[in-house]
């Protein structure tokens, strides 16, 4: 294929950071569009052009890849613009009154005036939330979280205005019987010296002497079931690839977490880098892959770093690379990839695509990714957490295991608390757990208030009422009462919240997120939100009764006929607030 | 396609269709059994020079044991599938997927498409006057070949046509996301600059008008397009050596437009631009 470029040059700072990948192919072309942002902050002809010509891809092509990201920008702007978040937790925390603020001192969001709009940046927990990203020789980004209209007009205009580097908060720390956040806020992410002291790698040890059937025996004896939201068995995956014959097998490390309101993963990448990595290379091992891919979304600069950091000394003392800890002929290595903002990259599929440095789009199933996964070849993807809970499992054995959490769903759960509640953050708790004792463990909602609703599993997941709350919090009761877990995100509105608002904003979470595949999703997405807009606004088309029945309607087909989660869940939590909140009377009355 | 397979014979699979046992060959699609039994299933993404695309959804039909509806066009059939095309949720889908798209795009130009809709009652207009929509001007930039992309339904066909599939030019891509995303060349950049060669392959395959010949959309457009009194002619290019089959259209003693058959072992339906657009000449009297 004889590529016709366009007659346009790049800019020296934008020729030197593109040359760097020459000899590289197309799976390049994501890293370098994130090379030429950092360095001069969007996407010009000039170097769009250049990272064709070097990694030989066709410029129609990278320009589909390129604007298929939110994070990229294919028109100038300054080299700073902060993302301020509007997203649910947001949303419920002031993040309307903040932008108000920005629009009347800074101009409406674009990018003349230096800030953007963004989904949920996952740190929920300290809502307001906004992040800052500024090009050049040395990318920087700022984490502003909680922040205020002042700070957020302050960074804009100058440099960085704040001390704390963005740390999460963690009100479990320290805690006694913690499994999966036991080091988080207790030992220092940077030091694998830490790691190994407080048991790290010991489970990879154990792993060695059991062989791959060995783990996937214990995995799959212990009913570890995928924490990413679909909750598939992962013995079941990690067998299945393993015996596919085709080689190389490929491991993917789904640490995309895009779900409004979903911040575990940022807590153990950023306070146990080292257990995602020691994790990732015991499912390599079990699975028979040579390359596990990290990808990670572009918004975890600090989970970025510090993994980054984990890998390097992982490397340097033989728990990465090649004869891992004297093991002959086992070789595994991990490579991280920034996704660069859209929620659909953190389908199985889509990630495969967006590694492989085609259009974020899922694909069609089947062909399972145990089958035909990444470039092709037999792949196991799994979220940080559902890897994060494999050392505990060789380490307390498959039988302890079980005996954490029900019979149906075994193990300790992570729960993403934010909203109106006292205490926000990530709790460990077992699962059978009801909600109400998760409520208590963080506070409740704040003193004087009423609990409204609690919006279970995301976006994509449903409301629960104030009188639910003796629901376990297992995959079984879940599905029981006709609910989900999802993520696990448990975000509380109490009776100050604006439910209509919060609505509209998922409407538009999920239009705004739609990869535009198909149509019940692409186009289905937009009339959702247009009938929210209207009915949420009483400004029905010509009842509301009948604006509720296209809803309806719309939501059926997209659950029916969508190719992947997105659309069919993109209706579930408005009808559970339809139907199980009774929003449906109240905005019809 | 009908491309003869010169391998082993193929086992009979067994299926239920609306009720009916059907056996069609291992590895035929839902979509294969229904044409084999004369069933019609509406299609737009599908192309039968095509692989599929999966895009449209206005295939769907339900799998028995399936959680959601499957699209036609691509699932294979298995041995003891139950398949049913005119279910309560097939019907409704299929009603929701036209007046999705009939909402946002211009169909006027979309065979089959008034058929379909009548057929399931659909009734576009029921999202209201404000419907975003993906109406827009024509793009003409080129002499030879017109993008009306307010008729887009985003099937993926041209992009699949003019990359690996067939031409290997890659001048068109699918760009933006969700309901913004679209037909373009790197930024939109007209075609005389990007790497289009003007095979015409993508108006070939293109199901709703968008993209059509420039003498077809002239004529439409004062009125002199009548495809009643045009007859089609298949003969065989004489450019060069390679022998591609061409169907000509000729209305009022005048070809108007130049095809090529997409049974055609040689073609599949694909010309070069002096098979699809190098007939001027004949006609310079
Ligand atoms: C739209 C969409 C977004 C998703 N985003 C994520 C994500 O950010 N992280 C994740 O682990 N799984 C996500 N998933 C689920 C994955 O498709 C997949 O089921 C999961 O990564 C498998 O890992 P597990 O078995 O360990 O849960 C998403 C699914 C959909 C449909
Ligand atoms: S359901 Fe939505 S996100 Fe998923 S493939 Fe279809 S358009 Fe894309
Ligand atoms: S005419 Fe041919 S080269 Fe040009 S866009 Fe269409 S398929 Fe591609
Ligand atoms: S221009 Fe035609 S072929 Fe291309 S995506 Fe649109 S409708 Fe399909
Ligand atoms: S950070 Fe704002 S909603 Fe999650
Ligand atoms: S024809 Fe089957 S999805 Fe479009």
């Amino acid at each position: 294929m004889d590529l016709k470029l366009l007659d346009v040059e790049p800019t020296e700072a934008e020729r030197v950071v593109v040359d760097l990948f020459t000899g590289m192919g197309r799976d390049q072309l994501l890293p370098a569009l994130h090379a030429v942002n950092d360095r001069v902050g969007w996407i010009s002809q000039g170097a769009l052009n250049h990272i064709c010509r070097v990694l030989h891809i066709p410029p129609a092509e990278a320009y589909g890849v390129a604007s298929f990201y939110s994070l990229f920008s294919l028109t100038e702007r300054p080299a700073k613009v902060v993302h301020v978040c509007v997203d649910l937790a947001c949303q419920v925390n002031g993040a309307k009154a903040l932008c108000d603020r920005l629009t009347d001192e800074l101009g409406p969001a674009g990018a003349k005036s230096g800030w953007l709009r963004s989904p949920c940046l996952g740190v929920c927990e300290k809502a307001p939330a906004a992040l800052a990203f500024e090009a050049g020789e040395v990318a920087k980004e700022q984490l502003l979280a909680p922040t205020h209209a002042g700070e957020v007009i302050a960074v804009a205009a100058a440099g960085s205005s704040r001390s704390d580097d963005g740390r999460a908060e963690m009100p479990q720390a320290g805690s006694p019987g913690l499994r999966l956040l036991k080091r988080v806020g207790v030992v220092d992410p940077e030091s694998l010296d830490d790691y190994r002291a407080t048991g790290g790698y010991t489970a990879l040890r154990t792993a060695l002497l059991l062989g791959p059937s060995g783990v996937i025996r214990e995995v799959t004896d212990a009913k570890l079931m995928g924490r990413g939201g679909a909750a598939f068995p992962t013995g079941r995956k990690w067998d299945a690839t393993a015996r596919q014959p085709v080689r190389p097998h490929y491991l993917v490390c789904n640490a995309d977490e895009s779900e409004p309101g979903t911040f575990k993963d940022r807590l153990l990448m950023e306070g146990d880098p080292f257990a995602v990595i020691e994790s990732m290379t015991i499912a390599g091992f079990a699975a028979g892959c040579s390359k596990g891919y990290l990808y990670l979304r572009g918004e975890y600069p600090r989970a970025l770093h510090l993994l980054r950091n984990a890998i390097a000394k992982a490397r340097e003392r033989n728990f990465l690379g090649e004869n891992i800890m004297g093991h002959e002929g086992f070789s595994f290595d991990i490579e991280i990839r920034r996704g660069a903002g859209a929620y659909i990259c953190g389908e199985e599929t889509a990630i495969f695509n967006s590694i492989e440095g085609f259009r974020g789009e899922p694909r069609s199933k089947p062909p399972f990714p145990v089958e035909q996964g990444l470039f092709g070849k037999p792949t196991v993807v799994n979220n940080v957490e559902t890897l994060v809970n494999v050392p505990v499992i060789l380490t307390e054995g498959c039988e302890a295991y079980t005996r954490i959490g029900t019979s149906g769903s075994t193990g300790p759960k992570l729960f993403c608390l934010s909203g109106n509640v006292s205490r926000p953050g990530v709790y460990e708790v077992p699962f059978g757990t009801t909600l109400g004792a998760l409520l208590e463990l963080a506070g409740g909602v704040p003193p004087g208030r009423e609990l409204r609703a609690v919006l279970l599993g995301g976006a994509a997941g449903g409301f629960v009422r104030p009188d639910e709350l003796d629901l376990p919090l297992t995959l079984e009761d879940a599905r029981a009462a006709g609910t989900t877990l999802g993520s696990g995100v448990v975000l509380v509105l109490d009776d100050t919240a604006d439910l209509g608002s919060f609505l509209v904003r998922i409407a538009a979470f999920f239009r705004d997120e739609s990869c535009g595949q198909c149509v019940p999703c692409r186009i289905g997405t937009v009339r959702q939100e247009e009938a929210m807009h209207r009915l949420v606004g009483k400004r029905p088309l010509s009842t509301s009764a009948q604006d509720l029945q296209l809803l309806r309607e719309v939501g059926q087909v997209m659950r029916d006929s969508s190719i992947c989660g997105l659309g069919q869940t993109a209706w579930n939590a408005i009808e559970s607030a339809l139907d199980r909140l009774g929003y449906a009377e109240e905005a019809t009355s | 396609m009908t491309i003869v397979e010169i391998g082993l014979p193929k086992r009979l699979v067994e299926l239920t269709l609306d009720g009916e046992s059907v056996r069609v060959p291992e590895g035929a699609t839902i979509l294969d059994a229904c044409t084999a039994v004369g069933k019609s299933i509406p299609t737009l993404c599908y192309g039968d020079t095509l692989k599929p695309a999966n895009a449209c959804r206005v295939c769907m039909v339900e799998v028995e044991g399936s959680r959601t509806l499957v699209p036609s066009c691509s699932r294979k059939v298995e041995p003891g599938m139950v398949v049913r095309t005119e279910s309560e949720r097939t019907r409704h889908s299929r009603k929701l997927v036209l007046e999705l798209l009939g909402s946002a795009t211009d169909l006027s130009t979309t065979p089959h498409v008034d058929e379909w809709m009548s057929a399931c009652g659909a009734d576009p207009s029921r999202f209201g006057p404000d419907a975003e929509t993906k109406l827009q001007p024509t793009t003409v930039d080129n002499p030879l070949y017109v993008r009306d992309y307010g008729k887009c339904i985003m099937c993926y066909k041209c992009v699949d046509a003019c990359g690996d599939q067939w031409q290997n030019s890659f001048a068109i891509s699918v760009a933006g996301r969700g309901f913004d995303a679209r037909i373009s060349t790197e930024f939109a950049t007209p075609l005389p600059e990007s790497a289009c060669v003007y095979c015409g392959n993508c108006i070939e395959v293109c199901p709703t008008g968008a993209l059509s010949f420039k003498r077809e959309h002239d004529k439409r457009q004062d009125g002199t397009w009548d495809e009643s009194k045009q007859s089609q002619t298949t003969t065989i290019c004489t450019f060069c050596g390679v022998g591609c089959n061409l169907t000509l259209h000729v209305q009022d003693n005048e070809i108007v437009k130049v095809t090529s058959p997409h049974e055609s072992t040689v073609t599949h339906g694909n010309l070069c631009i002096k098979g699809r657009f190098g007939w001027q000449h004949v006609q310079n009297r």
